[in-house]
């Protein structure tokens, strides 16, 4: 006798092309990103990949898992892809190659697997490889440097000494560290007008790696496979600080739009507190989940000491998601009023 | 006519699948060789058999009694012999036997005498004992007895009746022929329940997907002069469940605890009503039902078919290919594979869909649940189907109950969209079967520790009480010896020996029964302070248990049983304030 549950009809749908949807999604981000620096983020994306299927690889056979039933699902690939995005793009090859395999053995592995962390991989990641390694993971390439490949992988693989030329800081912590140091004596306007580093919004050229991510984000709201809630209110949230921040003394706060468009905030809102594994699931979980998360970007990446501040809010986010998940249960058919 | 129609959360778009099946109008099933009726065939009681075997029945003779209020008669689908009343397969999923009357047609198909029931004569009540009688119950898949939905709520005016054309599930079109070919005996039947419920509208609710099955139900309506409204409603799964047809039609949310009728709207399936009015106008009982034969098969269609047909020759009308490996009863969505292909159609059975990996490709392993959420957004019932799944996988029932697993109508949507290819419903009634079996047995096992405590302290009360008579006459009768000793010590010189002899067993009397009271009397303090200290058995009583034993106190005391009514009906209550 035959056994096979109701519905026999499915709709075509599996993991694997969820994650797939979700790397296209990111090619708009990385083909602005690669035109911007140059090959070398597309060398990371490719370490990175096979450091996260490595060692995806290795915690399977260790679990007694089906290897190529997981291997496909292609988590990993995302995991691997936004580490390689959040990371310098000239970080030496072992900085990105620990970060992952942290990320896929403790950060996922560990904890159960697919679906089963509570920390978004990605940005366990970033946070351990910026306590661990502040210096390395601060340093970006200057905009504008055109470098040709073969440099770019010798200073990668560390055949190169790392000329301090090559490198500074993001727009972001630019404008933070400025600020400081000029303690008063500088505004926001007069280092805007620094045309190395700033372009018309924010960063030079980062506006526009922003904008892919924003478009791949909209694709992935269109394709229904995340909702509005957690980039919108992500986003609402930081426009909402710093645009308070921004109205009251415009001198030593950066504009909203700055803030929108630098480091890692769209990055964020489409692609990590959209995160369904590690975020909130119910609407209005989503609703606080991100805004929280906003709240927290904005005052860890102005007022704290770190280049920015994503990382950390989504973790702290994460680790509130479930009991936010709780107490936002939504209402179910046949039942009035808003309240369970 | 132009209606607000109102909108359910979530619903999924699979491949409808049905024009396969509507190319040619029903046709008769031919006599299968036998029939096996089985006697449960709707919700409530299972229907008592009223044949033997050997006996002759004709087409429509009652062969199981409606067992109950919510139950409905069986009837035999032909005339021919009982061969056998016993168990027999079932098309259900379980594959567990159950009752059935097995006949051998005789071929001829008589009828029994066909009586119209007199509608205009007959009060409410008469009528629906007459569609009881009649075998009707809902053919839209829930087989509820039809005559236990057609009385009002007393306290809420019933606004509208709604009639379920709606047939949502992919492949099935039972329904759909049905309206195209037999719209006036629905209409007139929808009349009669209109009649019962006295509504004030009737609202016939179509996916849009059936402008044949809607037009001909517009012509039906007029032509009856009725003013029921036809209403096409988008065709969304699961728009056909009754819940969501109200949605759609009324804007009324039915929750899982209320009955319908409570919001004041009813719901019945189109052919529900056509039975009906069979049975009125036609005195033929439900004998039949129209089936859907489609999937696997050459010449998919619809066949009128007779009650206990086994599947696997009426399957063959259709032709199945030789790849078929099994036949799907209902619809892809919430079918199930049927244990052996000779199980009996049932008057549940609306659709027959020939199984084979071709037309349903085997489920890709499950995968983790990812959360992604897609079966919440699908949920028509606005649940969370992935929190549902982590605690029934965890077996935590008592958060699938918070989370409203008995709202989940198991429409199979949260499946058809995951990209995991969990089979949620699997879980889903695996935990609501096994909160029904804990219930089940909590309630049983509960009962049996009341009557067992109730027992303990009836008998350590009773010891009690014939250990403190016992001293008493213990103590009556050593004060009785020593007085006739006394007495006789007084009367003069009792022999000596005698007097020396007998304080062997008499030494006991005065000092030991003194003692004996002592210590029963110790006994019973000790065990009133260990009741006082000790949670009393009787402690954690309902009020009504409460009440019963005080009233049982109350007829021992009259009885002349106890004597102290106080400790019994009191000690509970005294006890439960000291805390």
């Amino acid at each position: 006798m035959m056994f096979a549950p109701a519905p026999f009809l499915l709709k075509d749908a599996s993991v694997s092309q969820v994650m797939t949807q979700v790397c296209l999604a990111l090619v708009p981000g990385i083909a602005a990103y690669a035109w911007l620096v140059g090959p070398a983020i597309l060398v990371q994306l490719v370490i990175a990949s096979l450091a996260a299927v490595a060692a995806e690889a290795a915690m399977l056979k260790l679990r007694g898992k089906p290897l190529a039933m997981f291997l496909a699902d292609g988590s990993a690939i995302v995991t691997a892809w936004l580490i390689a995005l959040t990371f310098p793009p000239l970080a030496p090859w072992w900085l990105v190659v620990t970060g992952t395999v942290f990320a896929i053995v403790v950060a996922k592995h560990l904890y159960g697997g697919l679906g089963q962390n509570p920390f978004n991989p990605a940005m366990v990641a970033f946070a351990v490889c910026i306590v661990s390694f502040p210096a390395l993971m601060s340093q970006w390439p200057s905009v504008g440097l055109k470098m040709p490949l073969l440099e770019q992988l010798d200073i990668i693989l560390g055949l190169m000494p790392r000329a301090d030329a090559l490198t500074g800081a993001t727009p972001l912590d630019a404008m933070k560290t400025a600020l400081k140091l000029g303690d008063g004596q500088i505004d926001v306007a007069q280092l805007l007008a620094n045309q190395d580093i700033y372009g018309n919004f924010a960063g030079r050229g980062w506006e526009w790696v922003a904008a892919g991510y924003l478009l791949g984000g909209l694709w992935l709201w269109q394709r229904k496979l995340i909702t509005w809630h957690a980039p919108f209110a992500f986003i609402a949230a930081i426009v909402a600080i710093s645009g308070g921040l921004w109205l009251y003394r415009p001198d030593a706060f950066a504009s909203p739009l700055f803030h929108l468009l630098s480091g890692g905030t769209l990055l964020g809102a489409f692609f990590i507190v959209t995160d369904p594994v590690s975020g909130c699931t119910t609407p209005r979980g989503k609703l606080i989940f991100g805004f929280s998360a906003g709240l927290l970007a904005y005052i860890i990446r102005v007022f704290g000491g770190y280049p920015d501040g994503v990382a950390f809010a989504v973790l702290l986010m994460n680790l509130s998601a479930p009991l936010i998940d709780q107490l936002t249960q939504p209402r179910i058919f046949g039942m009035k009023g808003k309240q369970p | 006519m132009l209606m607000n129609l109102f909108k359910f959360k979530g619903g999924v778009k699979p491949p409808t699948n049905k024009t396969q099946s509507t190319g040619r109008p029903i046709a008769a099933a031919p006599l299968p060789s036998h029939l096996a009726v089985p006697l449960h065939q709707s919700i409530g009681g299972t229907p008592r058999p009223v044949v033997a075997v050997g006996d002759k029945v004709l087409k429509g003779q009652l062969i199981g009694e409606a067992d109950g209020w919510i139950s409905a008669a069986v009837h035999a689908p032909t005339s021919g012999t009982v061969v056998a009343v016993g168990p027999g397969k079932q098309p259900h999923p379980s594959g567990l036997d159950a009752d059935c009357v097995f006949i051998e047609p005789d071929g001829r198909d008589e009828w029994i005498a066909r009586q119209p029931f007199d509608l205009v004569n007959a009060t409410p009540d008469a009528v629906r004992h007459y569609l009881q009688q009649s075998g009707v119950v809902g053919l839209g898949g829930a087989v509820f007895p039809t005559h236990g939905k057609l009385t009002p709520a007393k306290t809420v005016p019933m606004q509208e009746l709604v009639i379920n054309g709606a047939e949502c599930e992919p492949f099935i079109t039972c329904d759909d022929l049905l309206m195209r070919e037999r719209a006036i005996d629905i209409v007139r039947g929808i009349g009669v329940f209109r009649d019962l419920l006295q509504p004030q509208k009737v609202l016939i609710g179509i996916e849009d997907n059936k402008p044949e099955a809607a037009a001909a139900m517009r012509a039906a309506v007029e032509a009856c002069g009725e003013d029921f409204v036809v209403v096409q409603v988008p065709t969304l799964y699961p728009a056909g469940g009754a819940k969501q047809l109200i949605r759609v039609l009324t804007g009324k949310e039915v929750p899982a605890a209320k009955r319908s009728t409570d919001l004041g709207v009813q719901c019945f399936n189109v052919a529900t009503a056509y039975t009906a009015w069979r049975a009125i106008a036609h005195g033929e009982p439900v004998v039949s039902r129209i089936v859907t034969l489609t999937g696997n098969v050459r010449q998919p269609g619809n066949y009128e078919v007779l009650i206990g047909t086994p599947m696997d020759e009426l399957l063959q009308l259709a032709q199945p290919n030789p790849d078929t490996d099994g036949i799907v009863m209902g619809g892809p969505m919430m079918g199930f594979l049927v244990p052996e292909p000779a199980v009996p159609v049932i008057k549940a059975t609306n659709c027959l869909i020939a199984h084979s990996e071709r037309l349903f490709p085997p489920k890709a392993p499950e995968m983790p649940c990812i959360r992604c959420g897609a079966c919440a957004q699908a949920c028509p019932h606005e649940l969370q189907p992935f929190e549902l799944y982590w605690h029934a996988r965890a077996k935590d029932f008592g958060k699938t109950q918070q989370y409203h697993i008995f709202d989940c109508i198991e429409c199979g949507c949260c499946s058809f969209v995951c990209p995991s290819r969990i089979p949620l419903v699997q879980y889903f009634r695996f935990a609501k079967s096994e909160i029904w079996a804990r219930e089940k047995e909590k309630k049983a096992a509960d009962e049996a520790k009341t009557r067992f405590e109730f027992k303990q302290f009836r008998e350590e009360r009773e010891k009690a009480e014939k250990a403190e008579k016992l001293a008493k006459a213990a103590a009556a009768q050593a004060a009785k010896k020593a007085a006739e000793a006394a007495a006789a010590a007084a009367a003069g010189d009792a022999p000596a020996v005698a007097v020396a002899e007998k304080p062997a067993d008499l030494t006991v009397d005065p000092a030991e029964a003194a003692k004996k009271a002592a210590i029963a009397a110790a006994m019973a303090r000790a065990k009133a302070q260990r009741e006082a200290a000790q949670p009393k058995n009787t402690d954690a009583l309902t009020p009504e248990q409460a009440r019963d034993m005080a009233e049982i106190e109350a007829r021992r005391v009259q009885a002349g049983i106890a004597d102290a009514p106080a400790e019994a009906a009191a000690a509970p209550t005294a006890t439960k304030t000291e805390e």
